[in-house]
């Protein structure tokens, strides 16, 4: 009961937040109210009983991520008239990306609600879960059966960061 | 205990969110945070899925997924930092130099 409560509280707050992302015209208001929504999802997790992605949605996501993009807005210092002030090009565009928008979502609310969603069931029920510990679990899986993407993921996180330092870095003029 | 049906729609309805976002707005930081959107809606997906099935491998996905992020999060903004330098603004309707 409680839960089912705790749910609807947070599943609305994620969507009046991810829609207030999307309308709003300052993007720094934008990124708040993604931070919000990602805080509202991390409930969710823990409901769904997976602290440990809870936690690392708070801390990188809403953490590391949206700082990121608070820099990148204060480093550009636009302000909210200079750019969705001009005119629409294209003739519709707002009026066909809702209505577009509402038929994908009709596709999904369909194929969701009318298939039965069947599959192998693992081994780690709940309660298995809850006497090892979720955090436990992740990172037993991360170092046998995962470890090879686990290593990939560390490349790829050092070449995103030469990237980024190679692309931001200002030109030097000889 | 609820339906896990209402975690899948609510991620549907949160990616769609995302879509309508990416097709209206003009910002480029803006069409980037609403990518971010569109990727929690699948992770929150994914762990519906974990739970459904017993399993942990949807979780180990969202881990993943997270680290691809990151690195996209990292890589986009410098480009848009790139452009920004480039053209004075971040406009995607000034972005045209590709364009037939």
């Amino acid at each position: 009961m409680l839960e089912g409560l705790v749910f609807i509280v947070m599943g609305l707050i994620a969507i009046v937040c991810a829609i207030c992302v999307v309308f709003q015209k300052n993007p720094i208001y934008s990124a708040v109210f993604l931070i919000q929504t990602m805080v509202s999802l991390a409930v969710l997790y823990v409901l769904l009983h997976a602290e440990f992605i809870a936690a690392i949605q708070v801390m990188v996501y809403a953490g590391a991520i949206m700082v990121l993009f608070v820099f990148v807005i204060m480093l550009l210092n636009l302000s909210s008239g200079d750019v969705e002030g001009g005119k629409d090009k294209l003739i519709l565009q707002k009026t066909s990306a809702i209505i577009l928008g509402l038929i994908l979502f009709a596709v999904i609310g369909v194929v969701t609600v009318k298939t039965v969603l069947h599959g192998t069931q693992g081994e780690y029920t709940p309660e298995y879960i809850s006497r090892i510990g979720n955090t436990q679990l992740v990172g037993k899986l991360l170092f046998t059966d995962y470890v090879f993407p686990f290593e990939i993921a560390s490349i790829l996180l050092f070449a995103a960061v030469l990237g980024a330092i190679i692309l931001a870095k200002k030109e030097i003029k000889e | 205990m609820i339906p896990l049906s209402w975690y899948l729609i609510l991620s549907g309805i949160l990616f769609t969110i995302g879509v309508i976002g990416v097709l209206t707005r003009r910002n480029a930081i803006v069409i980037f945070m609403c990518i971010e959107l569109m990727l929690n809606a699948v992770n929150l997906a994914f762990v519906t899925f974990s739970r459904q099935l017993n399993s942990m491998d949807g979780q180990i996905f969202v881990f993943f997924i997270m680290t691809v992020a990151a690195a996209e999060a990292a890589v986009g903004l410098a480009i848009i930092v790139a452009l920004f330098r480039n053209k004075g603004s971040v406009n995607v309707d000034d972005m045209n130099l590709m364009k037939w």
